[in-house]
């Protein structure tokens, strides 16, 4: 009976659409439909306290906003298009997060089909500078939940447990937020429908157009979709447009010589595509190829998740004292959940692979087993260290756009927004943001987006309104837009891409995005610019078992070979023989090589190569401290540097500005660069009157008490055992006798 | 100029830089062969062919120059040049390391340990003695006090624009601090150092404490070092006082006097307890005890609140920095660097003394007046005073702030940097040696890295510092208290390192600094926040690269000249606008401006 009703439920959420636009037509109701929607308010996820508001909720969103509000005296937050509220409870208190004493505000809890949010009684005081326009401070976008803890911090799984229900809710969110509901106030059947819903709609497996998307996408009229710049290639390769499989992307490059027959054979499977080159064709035979499997030296997706899952604790904090307990053992915990190494190791591999196109002057194929994760973060990275230009905002979008999303990593699986029990959920994109900010970190200048664009960027894979993380690869996309578009059956349902940043922030934060740092290369350099690239630079993606023993498919070997003598192979090794993941240590050539690069003075617009020393690689405190309270430096944090560079930075445009209107000429590089040049100074200038901290942007400084945070339980883990004759027990100078 | 020669952090002073020092080949042409200019006193001593073992790049053949200041090297071949340049106050130990019949090869020569956090090594030809020379001499000049010669900061000629030692003038900060008060006096007891021979000549205490009542007091302190005034709040009036232990002992003797006294600072503005800080573990100030010391008892002291910060020996500090040594020179550790780090507990003491300064600096905020005091009040407490008076008082965050910080709290208070560092003594192994100050100034660096605008000066300031707290080229950090230096005229007879930094105050100075006098600064003291100051401990290693300036700030000062440069163009621009003949003129100022805009390009700055 219960699988039924929530298979039901399904259903109908997937011909949603259809029930709506038949609703709205009909104008009455049938008495059959009415029973399966009171079905499912007796689920706990319809709204209020009856079945009947739920179901006008069904009907359209605007209908609710100039119905239902002035009724009643509940609040909502501002919905979204095709949002929709499922239940609600009010008198529900929200801790306050950064003290034990068990205050907070009073407020609705709501569940819709995009979020959970928190509409607090009091009105709010301070407006948010970098807000969110599709979910605010005290909204948390269903795919964003990641773990609900009940009483006595009971992780909560899905399964409805019915009648039951804590009094206090807590939920760690993807963006490490955390949340503190008390239920207790409530009505009991307030707060039952209200945790159930929640729970059913964060932890539960569900259909793919249940997601937010879909709806949002129907009820909004989107401009139009987004498109891949057009880069072209150089002629020795052909365009393959054939519709191989679903996986591979619409175009890709392979060798002229290799026919469009040979690809078939591959089925799409893990087919070595190139990614990305810039070749001089006189040195093509020089070329040999090495292959570098990532299978045998790079953590699998299940230990990525595993060290994440480890490494993410440290920063959900819901207790302050047990924060300052960990604080002492900070370092060796950092360690122990491998996180930092991974990154390191990813790094580093993609060094190795820079050096063999570098240095040697070699092909690189890189192998996988599946060929779409670790594939896409050493691939992207390589090409981030190479090429300047994936270090604009425009190159990383496309880099992305070109690795990850037409690359076809299983953004949906890796990210398991539809809590599916057999996929692989793992965070492989956010290892490769977190290399991409170890690289920033290092080469500040280098870059044109700031680690702000970094963290929102990792956020936003946890909103589900963007197609961009929402599908498995190209042709699942392609596939599904097509068949939920509403209006034809030819044109695709039109959806924002993550990168079109105003359905998210207004001008103003999204000026926070570029790097006051960066420069562009000056212009009169265009010409030489060529040189400084790589001369040939491919990488081709492949999975291993095409060169492992083959299994069932024996032609996939045949096949691989027929490619490398195609490909001219003259040479392969896999200089990694030796598993050395479980070792830190890095290959001496690396190092060398990274010697030689540091000898090098320093280009910001050309290779650049990060530090994999042990005090190199560090965290990302932006993305991971910024809700905890204890840590914030109050006006202070690197921010507050950067605020003056962009403070200046403004000032200089605005003599500029000045100037051309005097018709003052400046040299022509200089008029073509400014409009990239737009920084965050005029909204940091706003501010300048409060001072931030450095959670800059994303806490406010409204709950700034002037208290400092005074470490507490300071000597309990301080160890100082072991040390000869117990020098902690000794007198400052000597013994008794110098004591007067 | 003589400061040219720094011996450390400039970039082309990195003894090992692969590229070859500018520095050197340009004055190499004044002094063959010696590529270095000498100092004013400066003199040579010995030259000799040596083999320098260096840690990164292999054996290195080349020249050791050995002065009365300084030890030099210069490899023979230019590719890759390596160069030192240690002055030989830095040097810790020196001992022969193989011998005769040592195989093997570079195993015959010198082991070298400096304070700096480096080892050098130098082998030599195995026959006839070879290194029994430079030994001797290395090992007679580096210790110059064991064998009855002058500390360098005694031969140096050093002449500078600005004089050092009127940086600080102890009345003229007391009177900056709004001293004296009608509850707070200014004493001279202890003119003669009769009170208390580790103290300054010039004491604040509470108005009403007549001078026997001092003396009394000082029976009762160790080392006579009795409660006297650090630093007041202007606004609430409530006060830092420094002072060494009760000494109350196994039989837990009282002194009334002692009592008294605390409570008239107590009662000086009028708050109900005064919070006594020991800087000690509680377990430490009950062993004490037992060596006559010990604690102000909740009994005794009825008006006070007594808090331990936990913040351990100069042993453990001592014994801490030499694990960070071998974890950082000369390779870095790499497996588990988090882990290998941690167990040094280097930043986990920082993290003590820093949330230790930030109580006592809250305190300090809320009105109430407090007492610190460790075992004898010369180490721990002058890192929690000092600390604190960064953290609550903007003046000591600037360049001339900071050095009276340092002469005020560090140096006229006694810290015994002659025993913590052991200038010119051979006796390495001494007990009495340990990176209190080292550890203090890594403290200020960790609140620059957590508020980079709130400080004048900048890095550079402190790693001259530290550098020349061993270098003994300048009296600053020599001796252990006031008196020793009245008695080896150290004021008259050296140079300060106030000289050398305020006569090129440019280079020591933070262009983000943004002056906010009222400022409260509470750094984050949490692990989470606290990192390895890897351009100190690490920078020996080629591998940490060595900027001059970070990229911020490098971007920040070119977008102010070109703000400058602008400004003046439209100011240019104006006045030919005003101008009867503006077409002329105005093409000629274009004209003009395209060699600022070309400078500008140079720097790759366009927008």
């Amino acid at each position: 009976m219960f699988d039924g009703r929530v298979l039901l439920k399904q259903v109908i959420l997937l011909f949603w659409p259809l029930i709506s636009t038949w609703v709205q037509g009909a104008e009455k109701i049938d008495s059959c439909q009415l029973q399966v929607l009171e079905m499912l308010s007796s689920l706990g996820s319809a709204g209020g306290k009856s079945a009947k508001p739920s179901f006008v909720s069904y009907v359209t969103p605007e209908e609710i906003k100039s119905e239902k509000e002035p009724s009643r005296k509940e609040k909502h937050p501002d919905l979204l298009p095709g949002e929709v509220v499922f239940c609600s409870a009010s008198t529900v208190l929200k801790y306050t997060q950064d003290d034990l004493s068990q205050r907070g505000v009073f407020g609705v809890l709501l569940c819709t089909n995009f979020r959970v949010s928190f509409v607090s009684d009091e009105e709010p005081t301070e407006e948010m500078l970098f807000k969110n326009k599709l979910y605010g401070e005290n909204d948390i976008p269903l795919s964003c939940v990641d773990n609900i803890y009940g009483d006595k911090r009971k992780l909560i799984t899905g399964g409805l447990v019915k009648n039951k229900y804590p009094s206090k809710m807590i939920i760690h969110c993807k963006d490490l937020r955390v949340f503190q509901f008390s239920l207790s106030f409530s009505k009991e059947e307030d707060a039952k429908k209200i945790f159930q819903g929640i729970v059913h709609h964060c932890l539960e497996p569900k259909s793919l157009r249940c997601l937010f998307a879909f709806s949002y996408c129907e009820n909004t009229s989107y401009p139009g979709s987004y498109t891949v710049e057009n880069t072209s290639y150089p002629g020795s390769y052909s365009y393959c447009r054939e519709h191989l499989v679903s996986r591979l992307p619409q175009y890709f490059i392979v060798p002229k010589n290799v026919s469009d027959e040979d690809l078939t054979k591959y089925q799409g499977k893990g087919l070595p595509v190139c990614v990305g080159f810039y070749l001089s064709l006189a040195h093509n035979h020089l070329y040999s190829v090495k292959t570098e499997d990532l299978s045998d030296t790079l953590p699998t997706v299940q230990d990525i998740l595993l060290s994440y899952n480890k490494f993410k604790q440290f920063f959900l904090i819901d207790n302050t004292t047990e924060f300052w307990m960990s604080d002492m053992k900070w370092f060796s915990s950092l360690d122990n959940c491998g996180w930092l190494d991974i990154i390191r190791q990813c790094l580093q591999k993609a060094v190795e692979v820079v050096e063999s196109l570098e240095k040697e002057n070699t092909n690189v194929l890189i192998m996988e087993e599946g060929g779409s994760d670790l594939c896409c973060v050493v691939s992207s990275l390589v090409q981030l260290m190479l090429d300047p230009y994936y270090r604009t905002l425009l190159g990383f979008q496309s880099l992305v756009q070109k690795e990850w999303v037409a690359g076809g990593h299983a953004f949906l699986d890796r990210s398991n927004h539809l809590h599916l029990k057999d996929k692989v959920e793992s965070p492989v994109f956010l290892l490769f943001l977190e290399c991409v900010w170890q690289l920033q970190q290092q080469h500040g200048p280098a870059f044109q987006f700031s680690e702000t664009y970094l963290t929102v960027l990792s956020d936003s894979v946890h909103v589900p309104v963007f197609t961009t993380f929402l599908f498995n690869n190209d042709g699942h996309r392609d596939s599904l837009l097509r068949a939920e578009s509403p209006h034809t059956q030819r044109s695709p349902l039109n959806c924002p891409t993550v990168w079109d940043w105003s359905v998210q922030f207004d001008c103003k934060a999204q000026d926070l995005f570029t790097n006051p740092l960066y420069t562009e290369k000056p212009k009169q350099d265009t010409s030489v610019r060529k040189s400084y690239r790589p001369r040939h630079l491919r990488q081709l993606s492949l999975p291993s078992s095409a060169f492992k023993t083959p299994p069932k498919k024996g032609f996939f070997k045949d096949e691989a070979d027929n490619l490398k003598k195609i490909l001219g192979v003259k040479r392969l090794s896999r200089w990694m023989l030796s598993p050395s993941s479980d070792s830190p240590q890095t290959s001496s050539s690396v190092r060398e090589f990274y010697e030689a690069w540091q000898t090098k003075p320093l280009d910001y617009h050309g290779l650049l190569l990060p530090c994999l020393d042990g005090p190199s690689i560090r965290v990302w405190m932006q993305r991971y401290l910024r809700w905890i309270h204890d840590v914030q430096i109050l006006g202070g944090g690197p921010v507050a540097m950067l605020s003056k560079v962009s403070e200046i930075l403004g000032e200089v445009q605005e003599l500029q500005r000045q100037l051309d209107r005097h018709g003052c000429t400046l040299t022509s590089n200089h008029k073509g660069a400014r409009p990239r040049a737009k920084t965050a100074a005029a909204v940091i200038a706003a501010r300048s009157s409060v001072r931030l901290s450095s959670s800059f942007p994303f806490v406010t400084s409204r709950n700034w008490a002037f208290k400092p945070a005074i470490p507490t339980s300071l000597l309990q883990s301080l160890m100082v055992t072991g040390m000869p004759g117990n020098l902690a027990d000794r007198e400052d100078d000597g013994g008794p006798e110098s004591l007067v | 100029m003589a400061s040219a020669s720094i011996p450390v952090y400039n970039r082309s002073n990195n003894p090992l830089e692969n590229s070859s020092s500018q520095n050197a080949s340009r004055e190499s042409l004044k002094m063959e062969p010696l590529a270095v200019t000498l100092l004013p006193g400066e003199e040579r001593v010995i030259d000799k062919d040596i083999m320098y073992i260096c840690p990164f790049s292999g054996p290195v053949k080349g020249k050791v120059f050995i002065t009365n200041y300084r030890l030099y090297f210069k490899s023979a071949d230019a590719d890759p040049s390596v160069t030192l340049n240690v002055p030989l106050g830095a040097i810790g130990r020196v001992e022969k390391m193989g011998g005769a019949s040592s195989r093997g090869e570079n195993s015959y020569g010198l082991d070298i340990t400096c304070k700096d956090m480096r080892n050098l090594r130098f082998a030599l030809k195995q026959e006839g003695h070879s290194r029994r020379d430079i030994f001797d001499i290395l090992f007679r000049y580096a210790f110059p006090l064991s064998h009855g010669l002058l500390l360098f900061a005694y031969l140096s000629q050093e002449k500078y624009e600005e004089n050092g030692w009127s940086v600080y003038k102890p009345m003229e900060e007391f009177r900056r601090q709004g001293l004296p008060t009608d509850k707070w006096r200014i004493t001279f007891i202890n003119d003669n150092y009769e009170l208390c021979d580790t103290y300054p000549t010039i004491l604040v205490v509470p108005f009403k404490a007549t001078e026997e009542d001092l003396r009394k007091v000082s029976t009762f302190r160790s080392r006579g070092r009795i409660p006297v005034l650090s630093w007041i709040h202007r606004e609430n009036q409530a006060v830092i006082c420094r002072c060494s232990q009760p000494l109350v002992g196994m039989s837990g003797k009282r002194n009334k006097d002692d009592e008294r006294y605390l409570d008239v600072i107590r009662e000086a503005n009028g708050t109900a307890k005064l919070t006594i800080y020991d800087a000690r573990p509680s377990v430490n100030a009950v062993a004490n005890k037992a060596t006559g010391g010990g604690y102000e008892g909740d009994d005794t002291y009825q008006n006070a609140e007594l808090v331990f910060l936990d913040i351990h020996n100069i042993h453990v500090m001592r014994e801490s920095l030499k694990k960070l040594k071998d974890i950082v020179y000369p390779n870095v550790e790499e497996s588990h660097w988090l882990s290998s780090l941690e167990s040094t507990h280097w930043l986990e003491h920082i993290k003590l003394v820093l949330s230790g300064a930030i109580q006592v600096a809250d305190k300090i905020s809320g009105g109430n007046s407090v007492v610190v005091h460790c075992s004898d009040g010369w180490d721990r407490t002058a890192q929690l005073t000092s600390l604190a008076m960064l953290m609550l008082d903007s003046h000591y965050r600037t360049l001339r702030g900071f050095q009276v910080l340092l002469e005020k709290e560090w140096i006229s208070f006694g810290h015994k940097f002659a025993s913590r560092i052991g200038h010119g003594d051979k006796n390495h192994a001494d007990q009495d040696r340990s990176p209190i100050f080292v550890q203090f100034i890594d403290c200020v660096w960790q609140m620059t890295k957590q508020f980079p605008t709130a400080f004048e000066f900048n890095e550079r300031l402190l790693m001259t510092i530290l550098d020349h707290l061993f270098s003994c080229r300048f009296g600053t950090f020599l001796y252990n208290c006031e008196s020793a230096r009245d008695t080896n005229e150290v004021r008259s007879k050296t140079v300060s390192l106030w000289s050398l930094v305020n006569s090129d105050s440019t280079s020591y100075l933070n262009p983000f600094y943004t002056p906010e006098s009222s400022r409260v600064l509470y750094p984050v003291a949490s692990m989470r926040h606290l990192e390895l100051w890897v351009t100190y401990y690490i920078r020996w290693n080629p591998r940490i690269r060595q900027q001059q300036q970070s990229p911020v700030e490098q971007r920040y000062m070119e977008l102010l000249a070109l703000r400058d440069e602008y400004l003046k163009k439209l100011e240019e621009l104006q006045l030919t606008d005003s101008s009867p003949n503006s077409s002329h003129l105005s093409n000629s100022s274009a004209s003009n401006a395209a060699s600022p805009t070309q400078h500008i390009n140079h720097l790759h700055t366009p927008f």
